[in-house]
């Protein structure tokens, strides 16, 4: 029989949230027996789409709304995180390694960069004033 | 979060996890503390951290500009292996050794 599950949460864009978020999915995600380390992966890219949301999306205005959708099949498992922010100009152009705009505030640059490290798919769309969709994808293993 | 000086090294013995969130109050004790402790290199330990994602990363390179304006420099230790992997992806580890213990880190810094 194939294992199928999907929740839904959304909370207000504040950085107090980051760990409720990584948190939140952790819980529902050991009900597939992930290892250690495929849980560490997928917290590490749910924090950083999360706090790109926050960020950038929000541009740190606490009252925006972040959506995390997340469902699993069998032991593929998918992530969306939505956010109705300011969007992206240029994806292509956020998603190179150590891009940032915010440079008076210490950002290393590298969110997408780990998201694409921690999991076998991401996929980002955005369009400015609408906001930003990043949808993620693992096969956890046999 | 505990600090200590050891010579002319502030110990930064960091804890729990380190996001965009909390990044905001340790990098407020930290420069708090390296001022008032007139502190030249940095040390942070990191065995009581569970998690980091890469605005810790930034929060490093931040105190690593830090520790340079001061004539310092920055040091790690303890570091746990998935956050080693995060400062390899960053290149971070350039700017900073991570060192296998506290001794060899205090030798090397000095």
């Amino acid at each position: 029989m194939p294992k199928r599950n999907e929740m839904q949460i959304q909370f207000l864009s504040q950085s107090v949230n980051e760990a409720f978020a990584r948190v939140a999915i952790s819980a529902f995600i050991t009900q597939l027996d992930p290892t250690v380390e495929e849980l560490y992966d997928i917290k590490m890219a749910v924090s950083e789409a999360v706090t790109n949301a926050i960020i950038h999306g929000y541009e740190d205005k606490e009252d925006g709304i972040v959506a995390i959708k997340c469902g699993y099949q069998d032991k593929v498992i998918d992530i969306t995180i939505i956010d109705e922010g300011k969007g992206i100009k240029s994806v292509e152009e956020a998603m190179q390694p150590l891009y940032t705009t915010s440079l008076e505030e210490e950002r290393a640059g590298l969110g997408f960069t780990v998201m694409q490290e921690m999991m076998d798919e991401v996929e980002v769309c955005s369009h400015p004033g609408l906001g930003t969709t990043v949808k993620m994808k693992k096969s956890l293993e046999k | 979060m505990e600090f200590y000086m050891l010579d002319s090294t502030l110990v930064v013995a960091l804890m729990g996890e380190i996001d965009h969130h909390t990044c905001v109050a340790i990098r407020q004790a930290v420069d708090r503390n390296y001022q008032k402790k007139r502190a030249k290199n940095l040390l942070f330990d990191f065995e009581k951290v569970t998690f980091m994602d890469s605005s810790g990363i930034g929060m490093l390179m931040g105190r690593y500009r830090l520790a340079a304006i001061g004539g310092g420099r920055i040091g790690l230790y303890n570091v746990p292996k998935d956050i080693e992997r995060i400062l390899k992806m960053s290149n971070v580890c350039k700017l900073m050794k991570a060192y296998s213990n506290k001794q060899e880190a205090l030798k090397e810094l000095a």
